[in-house]
This record gives structure tokens, C-alpha cells and sequence, in this order.
């Protein structure tokens, strides 16, 4: 066997409080596609940066040729054409002035290449999101290098743009090329990958050829079996509280329409992009639009989130760092962000509930942990005392320890009476929790199931659109 | 935080000393900068830019910045000098009325119609410059009313002074704030040393301990420093940000008002370029205090001390007789040092 393009020895990585990677080996050859899979939070796109440079690490790395990385996130400059951006930080040019010939030469040679019909003088901006990958991906591979990786590649893209991408990385691979390969969809992995390496909490749980797996033993490596949400619910499945005490209901908000009883945790399911987050938001006020939202019976109207806030409604933020928190500020001053007139006696309390481990509530939020930081994210609602209360990816990115607090948390909240509604890509996280599960797919409600009954394939089949 | 603090105390001591020294002379033998006579110029001589720069420090804590204090001081003293007619109180509440006015317009257009405040100030540096030189008709108004003229050179009585002094001990002993109360006694013990306490001094310390108050304990002042900090989760939060940069902005402007009439009467008259480049000497004092112009981070004794650490720069090159061109450069040079220490010093939570 040739040796491999690349090899990743013994690669570990701590953040505060969490050991991201542990003592993680992975090694790609030619002429193959390597699958990296595994659930959120571990540790896919903390291996990815720390092959592309993004951190320091524990290990070892040897590579042989040039690495190319198409992140999940764009990096093109919407203003710019397709060219301008496949080029951009290498332009070709002479004394310092831009050789547009040479430019577009190169886009035109990467696109046929890729037999991708762009004109590459087209502004980035005019094109679709799933254009705009492509046009990433040929920026990646108009570095020439031998190594491509390809984290979540097909999110954003059609049906047929992502068999234009297979096809295209096919070519690659016969050309010797070697790629690493990240999606949650392992129907794409399966079709596309000659070995399949499972990473579960920061370790890698094994590395095997394709053809010696199936769909079901690599789900069960990625979920694990020591641990089960909902394991320790304290609620039983009937419920505590009659089923007609209908404490929330939202009518016709972008088309979508449910209601929640006392103490109930409704899951909303979902593919990255089906509008989960846009919805949640448009209920909460930040983007309102239109419909009609009732709490405790009476209609309430929502035109900003104080509003929100006003009518007993709380809202845990996806993207803690964006939407969440005051990194600079202190645990106390997040904490009572959306409650002001709490006091210090109350907003310490708090933190001991949730066992946020800071120092003091004077603690700068930013030094502390994800896990800890989704807690006071968490403490800064629950002070509001809603009686409604949205959670939007309360676990991503944080370890297995607080996860499962959080957790412990939901179903306490719902025990005592609290409504709660619960937005995850995490499938384990909703079939856990979840006394009723929606699922949305193109903004649209194409499921309902009962909690109980719920099983992952039928969910998944739902949020793909191909429910029968 | 905390060392940062110190080295902005630690360098304003280094000034001092270092002007001390180089002022030794025949006359002053232990140098004539931190003479009580200099030393009460020294403090008048900050009181506008502090009262501005307790202001400015509203502004920019949320994210935001104000470029036209320094044409709003010109029009707020001018319409304060030409209302002197009208008597004492109309002539004060019109100066402060109209900052307070200018400055919530502003607000609103930064705050509602989403114009930057970068432009909708700079508009403002221009629009109030050209406002009061059409009504003043370019020319300088005099300051007639003797109690207008002595709010800028007033000094308190030696007893008065005793007395004031005696109640900010007590409760910076009750705080134990030891050193402050330390400093209090020798501060005034000075300023009665050359006929007693600058009555504007009182009125930027007045400014001071209530824009201390605002910021550190209200919530409004709270959710300023949110709304700096992360505009996005502070609006999911349920705060009106629209609402409190409006505010900010008037207040600002209020205390345009009241650093005009300062300013107004300290000089005795008002000129129509009065105050021109006082909105970069506050930024500066917001800045050099460590302020961050990012938002979400500064306060007010910080302003004040990058106040005092300007004015002793101002005070002592011109004791020592450097030249204004001299002058200009040392000043440039040390607002983008500190800056520059802010930034190496500075943690990035992500």
C-alpha cells in the first residue's frame, strides 16, 4: 500500500472543560473517500480545525500535499464575481495590478473541470446558497491540493446539485485525489464512501471499510449505548396534568399552527434549514409574522420579544455566542438581562440550581465553559418565570455532563408545570424528552407523533419529505 | 481590569511628576505644577472635557459615537449668552434644553432610521457649527450676568469647601474607601491653600457621582453596556435598544448643555468656534480611561481620569512653553498608545 496522503496520530485537544478530542488516529489515502461521522458535538469540525491549523493540539500530523478545507460556513464575498472569489488572496497579476484575463481564464478552466455551467463573471450574491457551495467547492479545488475536505457539503444543496457534487467528487477520487467526507446523512455516506471512521465524544470508536458495515451499527456507534435520554424522566407518560388545560397556542404563524398543555414538552424536528429557528423566532417576536399566538386562553400580541416576555414567554436562543449571551459581562448581569429587578440573593440561588460552576456570579461569562454558558443562558430565563418556555438547540456544542443537566432540567420544568417546547436536530434528544413531536420540512408541519410511540426512522422519514 | 486601572493612575503620576520636576525654578523651588494655584487651573481646565466625556461614555458604552459635542458646546453657549436677556434660568434651561433636544434628534435618527452614528453626528458637527454662526452672525457674545460669569471662576468658600469635604469623607470612610478620602482632604486642603474649591469642579463632580450612579445602578445604565455588548441577544432579551440609545444620545446632549455653560463662563464670552475639536478631547477621555469603542465596556471614573491625564498633558507643555504644533503631536501620540495598550492587554471571549 502507498503511503497515506495524511495521518493523524494520537490527536488530542482540551477546551475549558471539555477534552474535545481524545487521543484521536485517522488517515486518509489516494484515491479514496474517507467518511468522517458522528453527532453533534463530537468532535468532527474540532478534528477539521485542528488539521487545517485553526488550533494547537496533542499529537501528531504528516501531510503529504496541500490541504483544502469547504467549511460548513461560506467564505465568499457576496460582492464579488465567481471568479474575484475562486482567486481571491492568489490573484494573478502583474506589478501589483490585477491580471483579468489570467482570473478568468482560471475560474472558466476550474469550472469546465467541474462542469459547472457558471458564467464565472456572475456576482456571487445572484446566485442560489447551493451555487454558492459549489462555487466554494471550486474555489477549494482551484488550489490543486491532493487532500479536500468537505465538512456537511450537501446541507445546503438540492437534490441535484448534491448528484452534481458526487459526480464531481467521484472524478477526484479517481484522479487520486484524497477527500474527507462530514455529513449527518449517512444515506450520502453509505453511496459515497470507502471507509467510515464513527467519532463519539471527542474519541474515535473505530475506523472500518464500507463494505464491512451497515446503516445500523454505525447509528449505534454514534448514539451509544451506556447512555438514554429520558432514562431518569421523572414524569410518567400519562402526564401530570389534564390534557385540555391548554396553557399555549399559536395559530397560523408562517403556516404553522400547534397548542401545549401544562407541564408538556413538545419536540420540534427537523433538518437543518427547514425553518425551525425562523419559526420560533417569529413567535417570539423577533421577526413577527402575522398569526395569532394565545397564552393562558387569551390572545396576546407579539410585535417585539418584550412583548414575548410580557405575555410569560421565554426563549433559549440557538447560537449562545450570537443570540445568548454578553461574553465580556458578568454571569450575574447575563442572568438578569430579561428580569432586571432581580435580586442578588435570587440570581445566586439560580446558579447553585443549575450548578453553574463559575468561581463567583461575578465571573466574566466569556471564561467559562459551553456547558456552563448554556446554564446561565438558561438561568436567564427561568428568572423570567415563564409559563411558556423555548428552548432552540439547548445542548449544541456542549459535553455529555451538562447535556444530560439540561435534560435533567427540561423534565423537571415540565414536572412542575411548565410548557416547554423543545427545537433539536438532535434526534436522541426529542425521542427522549419529547411527549409529542413535531416535524417540520420546508416550513411546513409533515409529522406528529406521540412521544412514546416515536421512532427515529419514521421522524427522519418526515423530515426529509419522504413520509408516505 | 484592575491593571489596567492602576497603570492609568500609575501613568497620570509619572506625568505629574515628571512636569513637577522640570517646572523647579528659582521662585518654585519644588516645581510649580503641582502648586495649589496650578493645580486649580489644572481642574477647571477639566471640568468641560469631564462633563463631556461622562457623556460621550454613555454614548459609546452602546456601541455608538458622538462627533458634533464639540459644535453643540458652540451653539448651546451661544443661545446661552444670547438669552441672557430673558434672565438667569431661561438662559440656562434654553443652553441645556437645546443639547438635550439636539441630542435626542440624533438619537432618533441614529436609533429609528438606522443612519450610522458616525454619520448622523458628523451631519450634526457641520448642521450645529452652521446654526450658530447664522445667529450669532459670526460674532462673539459677551457674558453679562455676574452669576453666568461665575459659574466658570467661581470659588467656593475656604468653609463651604471644609464642609462639603467633611460629608465625602464620612461617607468614603463608610465605604471604606480610605485612599479616596485621603485624596479628598488633601484635594481640598489645596484648593483652600489658594482662596477655595472651583465651582465647576463641584459641578463635574456632581455630573460624575450621578452618571456613576446611572451606569453602575440602574437598569437603564445596565442595559446599556448589554445593548454595547451584544446588540442581537440584548434585543432578544426583551430590551428596547432603540429606546435607550435615544436616551443615551439626550443625555449626552444635556450634558452638552451644561458643558457649555461651563465653558461659556469660564471664558466670559461666546465665540462661534467655541468648542471646536472638544468632541475629539472627550472621545479621547472616554478612550485613554478604557473605554472601549466597541461598546460594552467603560466607566465613568475612567473617563474622568483620561480626562485629567489630558488636561495635565495640556497644563503642564504649556507651563513649560512647548510649542502648539509640539503640543499636538505628544497628544496624538498618547491617545493611540493607550489605545494600542488597551487592545494588547485586551481578552477576546469567543
Amino acid at each position: 500500500m502507498p503511503a497515506p496522503l495524511l495521518e493523524m496520530r494520537n490527536i488530542s485537544k482540551r477546551f475549558p472543560g471539555v477534552l474535545a478530542l481524545d487521543d484521536v488516529s485517522f488517515d486518509l489515502y489516494g484515491g479514496e473517500i474517507h467518511a468522517l461521522v458522528g453527532e453533534n458535538g463530537a468532535g468532527k469540525s474540532t478534528l477539521i480545525n485542528v488539521l487545517g491549523g485553526v488550533y494547537d493540539y496533542d499529537g501528531s500530523i504528516v501531510v503529504n500535499g496541500d490541504v483544502a478545507i469547504v467549511h460548513q460556513e461560506l467564505s465568499l464575498i457576496p460582492e464579488f464575481t465567481i471568479a474575484e472569489n475562486i482567486s481571491l488572496g492568489r490573484e494573478p497579476h502583474r506589478y501589483g495590478v490585477i491580471d483579468w484575463d489570467a482570473l478568468y481564464g482560471r475560474a472558466q478552466r476550474v469550472l469546465d473541470e467541474l462542469q459547472l455551467d457558471l458564467d464565472p463573471h456572475t456576482i456571487t450574491d445572484t446566485l442560489g446558497i447551493g451555487q454558492q457551495h459549489l462555487v466554494e467547492i471550486a474555489k477549494a479545488l482551484s488550489h490543486d491540493a491532493r487532500i479536500l475536505v468537505l465538512d456537511e457539503p450537501t446541507a445546503a444543496l438540492t437534490d441535484n446539485e448534491a448528484e452534481v457534487l458526487f459526480a464531481i467528487l467521484e472524478r477526484l477520487r479517481e484522479r487520486g485525489a484524497g477527500i474527507i467526507y462530514i455529513s449527518h446523512r449517512l444515506g450520502e455516506v453509505f453511496r459515497l464512501a470507502d471507509r467510515i471512521t464513527v467519532l463519539r465524544d471527542g474519541r474515535a470508536m473505530s475506523t472500518d471499510a464500507k463494505s464491512s458495515l451497515d446503516l445500523a451499527t454505525v447509528i449505534a456507534r454514534m448514539v451509544g449505548r451506556e447512555w438514554r435520554i429520558g432514562a431518569s424522566r421523572v414524569r410518567t407518560g400519562e402526564g401530570a396534568y389534564p390534557p385540555r388545560d391548554i396553557v399555549f397556542e399559536v395559530r397560523n404563524v408562517r403556516g404553522v399552527s400547534f397548542s401545549l398543555r401544562r407541564g408538556e414538552v413538545l419536540g420540534i424536528a427537523g433538518l437543518v434549514g427547514a425553518g425551525r429557528s425562523e419559526l420560533v423566532m417569529a413567535i417570539f417576536g423577533a421577526f413577527p409574522e402575522g398569526g395569532e399566538i394565545f397564552v393562558g386562553g387569551e390572545r396576546v400580541i407579539i410585535k417585539h420579544p418584550w412583548d414575548a416576555i410580557a405575555a410569560g414567554i421565554g426563549f433559549v436562543t440557538e447560537d449562545r455566542k450570537r443570540y445568548g449571551l454578553l461574553l465580556d459581562q458578568t454571569v450575574l448581569m447575563n442572568e438578569t438581562l430579561a428580569a432586571p429587578k432581580t435580586d442578588l440573593a435570587t440570581a445566586e440561588r439560580s446558579m447553585k440550581e443549575l450548578r453553574i460552576k463559575a468561581q463567583s456570579i461575578e465571573d466574566i461569562v466569556g471564561t467559562l465553559s459551553g456547558g456552563n454558558q448554556q446554564k446561565v443562558v438558561l438561568a436567564k430565563w427561568l428568572l423570567t418565570h415563564p409559563k411558556v418556555l423555548f428552548l432552540d438547540e439547548p445542548t449544541r456544542g456542549i459535553d455529555i455532563g451538562a447535556k444530560q443537566e439540561i435534560y435533567q432540567q427540561i423534565d423537571r420544568l415540565a414536572y412542575e408545570g411548565m410548557a416547554i417546547v423543545l427545537v433539536s436536530s438532535e434526534l436522541p434528544e426529542i425521542l427522549g424528552l419529547s411527549d409529542r413531536i413535531l416535524v417540520l420540512h420546508k416550513g411546513k408541519i409533515t409529522g406528529e407523533f406521540d412521544g412514546k410511540t416515536a421512532t427515529a426512522e419514521a421522524v427522519i422519514a418526515c423530515a426529509t419529505g419522504h413520509a408516505a | 481590569m484592575k491593571l489596567r486601572a492602576y497603570t492609568m493612575v500609575i501613568a497620570l503620576v509619572v506625568i505629574w511628576m515628571y512636569f513637577q520636576i522640570r517646572t523647579v525654578s528659582d521662585i518654585y523651588p519644588y516645581g510649580l505644577f503641582l502648586h495649589p494655584v496650578n493645580l486649580a487651573n489644572l481642574f477647571k481646565q477639566m471640568c468641560v472635557t469631564g462633563v463631556l466625556a461622562v457623556g460621550m461614555l454613555l454614548v459609546i458604552v452602546a456601541r455608538q459615537i458622538d462627533l458634533s459635542v464639540g459644535s453643540l458646546v458652540g451653539l448651546a453657549g451661544g443661545i446661552a449668552a444670547m438669552s441672557q436677556g430673558w434672565g438667569l434660568a431661561a438662559s440656562f434651561l434654553l443652553a441645556i434644553g437645546v443639547g438635550t433636544i439636539a441630542g435626542a434628534l440624533q438619537g432618533a435618527l441614529v436609533a429609528y432610521a438606522n443612519i450610522p452614528s458616525f454619520i448622523v453626528t458628523l451631519g450634526g458637527l457641520l448642521t450645529w457649527r452652521g446654526v450658530i454662526l447664522y445667529l450669532s452672525k459670526g460674532e462673539t457674545i459677551p457674558v453679562r450676568l455676574p452669576i453666568f460669569r461665575l459659574l466658570g471662576v467661581a470659588l467656593l468658600t475656604k468653609a463651604s469647601g471644609i464642609a462639603l469635604a467633611a460629608v465625602a469623607i464620612i461617607f468614603l470612610l463608610w465605604k471604606r474607601r480610605i485612599i479616596a478620602a485621603v485624596l479628598t482632604a488633601i484635594f481640598v486642603a489645596m484648593m483652600n491653600a489658594q482662596g477655595g474649591v472651583p465651582l465647576p469642579v463641584i459641578v463635574l463632580l456632581a455630573v460624575a457621582i450621578a452618571g456613576h450612579f446611572l451606569t453602575q445602578q440602574t437598569i437603564f445604565g445596565r442595559y446599556l453596556y448589554a445593548i454595547g455588548s451584544n446588540p442581537e441577544a440584548s434585543r432578544l432579551s426583551g430590551i428596547n435598544s432603540r429606546r435607550h440609545v435615544l436616551i443615551a444620545f439626550a443625555l449626552l446632549g444635556a450634558l452638552v448643555g451644561v458643558a457649555a455653560l461651563l465653558h461659556t463662563g469660564r471664558v466670559g464670552s461666546a465665540s462661534p468656534d467655541a468648542g471646536t475639536l472638544m468632541e475629539l478631547d472627550a472621545i479621547a477621555a472616554c478612550v485613554i480611561g478604557g473605554t472601549s469603542l466597541m461598546g460594552g465596556r467603560g466607566k465613568v471614573a475612567g473617563a474622568l481620569l483620561g480626562a485629567m491625564i489630558m488636561a495635565s498633558l495640556d497644563n503642564g507643555m504649556s507651563l513649560l512653553s512647548v510649542e502648539n504644533a509640539t503640543q499636538y503631536v505628544i497628544k496624538g501620540i498618547v491617545l493611540v498608545a493607550a489605545v494600542g495598550f488597551d487592545m494588547a492587554g485586551r481578552k477576546r471571549y469567543q
